[in-house]
């Protein structure tokens, strides 16, 4: 079992998601940089928060033309595990590895806070260690985190069952409350929160460890 | 020859900064202004001979990366010189 965690020049997240993988979990992760363009020895490819080529344009629109990105798509095609947490899942709906897109806060500011998240859909590889509706807490620190899809897109994520994850006061105006999406293979994982900044108690909440501990007992 | 691209967010996407500038302009006093919207303004020198290779530039740079299909719509003005 080995992991990857990507690096984009503007990448800040990814030391907090190599620490939960490497030294509260004990599990072999590699950082990977954006110009690399081979994945396969991987079980799991992370892509971290941040604030990657400077969020310049659209937020993980100018990401998506890294390098890396060939490779994360043809391990996506062949049911590799992909998690994108906050500028991560940005990248992913901006490259069209998962739908819909995510727009300016409805209140237009940056938002950095713990909040409540509903475990929609425990039924995967990255959730399958909550139980049903549980709730949980973790942070967000987002500006751009405002789930868009419109109405044919939304009736799909839910025939499909591919919300994840619900937050519970809805604190940028995404709709449906989504605060987390697979896409229709439940191979990828997008969310604005951060599970690897509530994985050790020390930091408040201990909540997101489960989605690394579901996906290492899943694989 | 030179293009001004205008990206502007769809009809029924929230545009947060077009509403919190309009609410400023009211409460400095300054009335008669129906709507405003704010987008993005990308000004390009074309290194192109012909209008139909500087519309095909454009189109494909606003397809490919500039606007966001599922968010944004384009649209351009290609200043001959």
């Amino acid at each position: 079992m080995k992991f990857a965690v990507i690096v984009f020049p503007g990448s800040n997240c990814d030391y907090d998601a190599y620490y939960v993988i490497k030294h509260q979990l004990n599990v072999d992760v590699d950082f990977v940089w954006h110009q690399d363009s081979d994945l396969s020895d991987y079980d799991c490819i992370v892509i971290p928060g941040g604030f990657s080529y400077g969020d310049y344009l659209r937020a993980g629109a100018i990401a998506r033309f890294s390098k890396i990105m060939n490779a994360i798509k043809s391990e996506a095609d062949k049911g590799k595990a992909i998690v994108g947490i906050c500028n991560g899942f940005q990248i992913l709906v901006e490259s069209g590895l998962l739908p819909g897109a995510l727009i300016t806060n409805n209140h237009t500011r940056f938002i950095s806070r713990n909040i409540s998240l509903k475990v929609f859909n425990n039924n995967s590889l990255f959730t399958n260690h909550y139980t049903s509706n549980e709730i949980i807490n973790m942070p967000i620190a987002h500006k751009q985190g405002n789930y868009f899809a419109d109405e044919l897109l939304l009736k799909q994520l839910k025939d499909n069952n591919q919300i994840a994850f619900k937050y519970t006061d809805n604190p940028n105006g995404s709709c449906l409350d989504i605060a987390g999406i697979f896409n229709i293979n439940k191979n990828i994982l997008g969310m604005m929160p951060h599970p690897e900044r509530a994985s050790e108690q020390i930091l408040g909440s201990k909540n997101g460890i489960k989605i690394f501990e579901s996906i290492i007992s899943s694989i | 020859m030179k293009a001004k691209i205008y990206i502007n967010y769809k009809d029924g996407i929230l545009d947060p900064e077009g509403l919190i500038v309009s609410k400023a302009l009211q409460s400095i006093g300054i009335k008669g202004i129906k709507d405003l919207a704010i987008g993005k303004c990308v000004e390009m020198e074309l290194d192109c001979s012909t209008k139909e290779e500087a519309i095909e530039i454009i189109e494909t740079s606003c397809v490919k990366l500039l606007a966001n299909p599922n968010t944004e719509i384009f649209n351009y003005q290609i200043i001959e010189e």
